[in-house]
């Protein structure tokens, strides 16, 4: 093949991965958007194979290690849980991240790359190497760390060093530092030591930087790391001068920002306090509620009397949260939804953007047990329709649903949009006990004279709502 | 000095309710109002002038005295000639006006430098509904109109078999389902009756089969949802295929209910004199817009009358014949009114000043202070019309049920600037030191940044997690950098570290791989899960 066949298979695998990313925007087209993507991959690596950059001799270590990649990863993907979706998302990113930094090390233990490279040519391709590995080494790091967060190995709470901004800010000099080093050295061997230290505080900086970001946070980390993967890749493609890589990692980086701001947006928080980490910190403990304090009966309710309540009404709104996906109660809840459905009620399934722990994650967990996905609706279409619905259901939800949001200027999380399920007639809300959400705001909602508290764990009591709705 | 609501006794001949009611004296009592209530107002209601004074109320003994001393008149019909007089000028009334209907009133009110909050002039947004009297009229029309036709009707609703022998059960069919004619299929199923009903608007067939009621369909195409909710006037061919499936309902139904009305039109003409014809023997029309000169032809507003043995019932007082039950929710909702103009301070103190800013204040006030406020600008579109509408649509052709809602509006002035100065400041830097070589990498690098972020806002939020779990699967795409370095060509006389090399790159290849085919893997089967 020559160099500019694949120039033009890269143009085309570049075009399908847009059309990828396009074909994602509805429900109907998102499967030939990912089939575009699937095609595009194919066409970019056959064409990197058998084009001019690789010789006969790499083939038989190509194809062995794809291979074994392949094989890991088929088998990954089909017995991942859809719960689990968030890990091993995360547990991706930091393969992205990792294999730049291999790159990156491998560009820069070669010499033959810079073979007649002008100067200024040479510094620049050195500065994208750093970058590369920088990014590339965060990104795998911040990774790790998130993947232990989400998947509970390491403990949700954000870890707060003091004078954790003057840490990274520290770590910020002395990598600008080591780069203007490593760009001044003569010899490779030189260069070596800088950036060996770059790429070490690198890591313990992206360890920073997630472990200091508490668990309601993680929707925005976990995108923040899908763009940093994508700059990644792109700071490797500016490093061997490849365009492919160039866009699609800036495709990638930009999908991954986008998402990181709308993330934030739907918390009404800004990206940096975000980034920064912990919640809270702008002043004050972590528990330091709003000026209201919430005071009143809360009112307990049992399965059997849900389960008359949903029957009784003519429409029921339900609010999925994290706790769903703990407890996995989604399938019990879409049996539920069917009976009712059944039963002439309208349930429908009110979504908060940062419900769950990745954008998106409480879809794609209601598509796994079967719930169609056209009475399921975003926070603002159903927001006006609570005030006609006779019950709404919280599954596992704290912040998303608390009036708090609304009504207290004090409350730490104030102006954030939520799902109003108390204008609904009643509201019941599914939970393990009085603890607060990881905003560490006491609700409200708990204790208004029109919601009723079902303790216990999600599944159960929702296995329990189900066995009282059959049996009449 | 607090300010007085005065309440006098309606003086419309037939008219039965009243304005205010003691429990909601006692409310308006607690939120600082005094309340003078006329002697008698309340007896057609069943509401003895004891009861008032027991809510805190004064009475007083004629009409003259509460108009004179009240600053807010509370009323139920509009100010009859008689008592135009008798208004103080500069207080505030709260009645239905009709103001489409009766210019010349409002010119006189105007002429007494009144301040007039039109109950029949509530917007119809979700907010209001509190306050919305027609509404609560309606409701109590509808429901009422079942009761006048099961009167006038010879049969039970209810199908049952008895001893004597099998009784049918009544069929009713129901023309509009707005409140009114919601009530009434509600009320008519309650009896054990076949309901069905007719709407020119498609989306509150839910609604029908909700109350209880099966919903007749036109068969033609035509959105027949006007502004706020209400119904507007429909194509002439619409009409034709409408009068048809009319004519076969009057064929085969007991009773008929109408409640078409189209905002300050005369009712439309629905049921014809040879549909009446056609009716069994004994069967009943209730003419629910007869005021508005009634949906039947043969309808005489507010008298029964027999045609063609088909009684029509033309009572234009519907509401009026519940008395105490339209008084009570028709005082509820005068008193919601007094919540929301005290929450907007247009009540102060003894001050009344209407806050015109307030969108539902703002339609229901037809007069201020003696300037002719009505009609109102244009209302918002309704939730209640938006809504249903969005969810039955296929999502991409609204622009709004896809991505993210809307964006953010255009940035202020200076903040455009800034971000373009430091944009230009930054293209200066790269284009003075960077080598041509770089320079094409980052056209295409900017720009790829643009298209992902033109492409990715158009993402349903559904998909979200797709959409991470693909950009992964295709950031693997960094498996080239790893490929192309395990044996590239070698210029002769370079020396590499190829075992370095081979190892770093062959472990990049196995991270990409893992990366790329369990992230489209993953996709596929995530995305195959979506279903309708």
């Amino acid at each position: 093949m020559t160099s500019s066949l694949s120039a033009v298979a890269y143009l085309g695998a570049a075009i399908l991965f847009i059309l990828c990313l396009g074909g994602l925007s509805t429900q109907e087209t998102a499967r030939r958007g990912n089939l575009y993507g699937m095609i595009g991959m194919a066409i970019a690596v056959l064409a990197t194979v058998f084009g001019t950059q690789v010789t006969g001799a790499g083939l038989p270590w190509i194809i062995g290690a794809m291979l074994v990649g392949a094989s890991i990863g088929l088998y990954a993907a089909r017995v991942v849980q859809m719960t689990q979706m968030p890990e091993l998302v995360a547990l991706m990113h930091s393969m992205v991240g990792l294999a730049a930094v291999l790159v990156g090390y491998a560009n820069f233990i070669d010499p033959a790359v810079s073979v007649g490279l002008s100067p200024a040519e040479k510094a620049i391709h050195e500065m994208e190497m750093y970058v590369g590995v920088l990014i590339g080494a965060v990104t795998f790091s911040g990774s790790v760390i998130a993947f232990g967060k989400l998947s509970g190995r390491i403990g949700g709470k954000p870890m707060l060093l003091p004078a954790r901004h003057w840490i990274n800010l520290g770590a910020l000099l002395v990598v600008i530092y080591c780069g203007y080093a490593f760009m001044h050295v003569s010899n490779a061997a030189e260069a070596m030591t800088p950036m060996v230290v770059m790429t070490v505080i690198a890591l313990l900086f992206g360890i920073h930087m997630v472990m200091a970001i508490g668990g309601a946070d993680m929707p925005v980390v976990v995108s923040m790391l899908n763009s940093y993967s994508g700059w990644a890749a792109a700071a490797t493609g500016f490093m061997l001068s490849n365009d492919l890589l160039i866009v699609t990692g800036a495709l990638v980086g930009s999908s991954g920002a986008i998402l990181s701001y709308i993330m934030c947006t739907a918390m009404n928080r800004h990206f940096l306090s975000v980034i920064a980490g912990g919640f809270g910190s702008e002043g004050g403990s972590p528990v330091a509620a709003g000026a209201v304090q919430p005071a009143g009966e809360v009112s307990p309710i049992q399965p059997a009397e849900t389960a008359d309540l949903l029957r009784e009404a003519k429409n029921v709104i339900i609010v999925p949260g994290y706790g769903m996906a703990v407890a996995q109660a989604q399938h019990t809840v879409h049996e539920i939804t069917q009976l009712l459905r059944e039963k002439g009620v309208n349930v429908r399934f009110g979504i908060h953007p940062v419900a769950g722990r990745m954008p998106g994650h409480m879809n794609v967990l209601l598509a796994e047990a079967k719930v169609p996905y056209d009475i399921v609706f975003e926070m603002e279409e159903l927001n006006g329709d609570f005030s006609a619905t006779d019950v709404a259901m919280v599954i596992g939800a704290n912040d998303i649903v608390n009036p708090g949001a609304q009504d207290d200027p004090g409350s730490p999380i104030a102006g954030m949009p939520v799902l109003e399920v108390w204008k609904a007639k009643t509201s019941i809300v599914m939970k393990r006990s009085m603890a607060s959400g990881y905003a560490g705001v006491d609700n409200p909602l708990f204790y208004k004279d029109n919601n009723r508290m079902l303790f216990g764990d999600a599944k159960k009591m929702l296995d329990e709502v189900l066995a009282a709705l059959k049996s009449r | 000095m607090s300010l007085l609501i005065g309440v006098p006794r309606e003086v419309f001949p037939g008219e039965r309710r009243v304005a205010t009611v003691p429990e909601v004296v006692e409310k308006l009592i607690g939120q600082g109002f005094r309340v003078a209530v006329q002697s008698g107002a309340g007896d057609a209601s069943a509401i003895s002038d004891e009861a008032y004074r027991g809510g805190g109320a004064e009475v007083l003994a004629d009409a003259d005295q509460v108009w004179s001393s009240a600053d807010i008149i509370f009323k139920v019909r509009a100010p009859a000639a008689e008592e135009l007089p008798l208004i103080r000028p500069g207080c505030t009334l709260v009645s239905f006006i009709w103001p489409a209907q009766n210019p010349d009133l409002l010119q006189q009110l105007a002429a007494k430098n009144v301040s007039v909050l039109a109950m029949d002039c509530v917007p119809r947004i979700s907010r209001a509904q509190k306050l919305d009297a027609l509404s609560s009229m309606s409701n109590i029309a509808g429901y009422r109109a079942v009761i006048e036709a099961a009167h006038e009707f010879g049969r039970f609703f209810t199908g049952s078999i008895t001893a004597a022998g099998k009784v049918p059960p009544a069929k009713v069919f129901v023309i509009g389902a707005g409140v009114a004619g919601l009530a009434a299929i509600g009320t008519a199923a309650g009896l054990g009756a076949i309901v069905r009903a007719n709407d020119t608007r498609p989306e509150v067939a839910d609604q029908v089969k909700s109350m209880g009621g099966e919903f007749v369909p036109v068969d033609y195409e035509e959105e027949g949802s006007g502004v706020g909710g209400y119904a507007k006037v429909m194509s002439e061919s619409f009409q034709k295929a409408q009068r048809e499936v009319f004519a076969k309902q009057a064929r085969d139904v007991d009773i008929i209910i109408t409640t078409a009305l189209i905002p300050g039109k005369p009712a439309p003409k629905l049921i014809t004199e040879e549909m009446v014809k056609s009716m069994k023997q004994g069967s009943v029309i209730v003419d629910m817009a007869a005021e508005q000169g009634g949906n039947c032809e043969l309808t005489e507003p507010g008298r029964v009358v027999e045609k063609h043995g088909v009684r029509i019932i033309g009572y234009a007082d519907l509401p009026s014949r519940l008395p105490k039950q339209a008084s009570t929710l028709y005082a509820t909702n005068l008193f919601r009114l007094m919540e929301d103009m005290i929450k907007t301070k247009s009540i102060e103190g003894d001050r009344v000043n209407i806050d015109m800013e307030d969108e539902v204040l703002r339609g229901t006030t037809v007069l201020k202070e003696g300037n002719i406020t009505w009609p109102p600008p244009a209302p918002k579109l309704s939730a209640v019309s938006v809504v249903p509408a969005t969810a039955s649509r296929p999502a991409a052709a609204l622009p709004k049920a896809q991505g993210h809602g809307e964006r953010a509006g255009p940035m202020a002035g200076t903040a455009t600037a800034i971000i373009f100065g430091i944009g230009a400041l930054l293209f200066w830097i790269v284009g003075r030191y960077a080598p041509a070589a770089f320079l094409g990498h980052f056209t295409v690098f900017v720009l790829a940044c643009f298209v992902g972020y033109m492409v990715v806002w158009n993402v349903k939020p559904a998909l979200h997690t797709p959409l991470m779990s693909v950009t992964n699967a295709v950031s693997s795409i960094i498996a080239i950098g790893a490929l192309v370095q395990i044996a590239p060509p070698l210029s002769t006389g370079v020396e590499r570290p190829d075992e370095w090399i081979r190892w770093l790159a062959l472990g990049g290849i196995v991270l990409a791989t893992i990366n790329m085919f369990g992230g489209f893997a993953v996709t596929q089967r995530m995305l195959a899960m979506f279903r309708k």
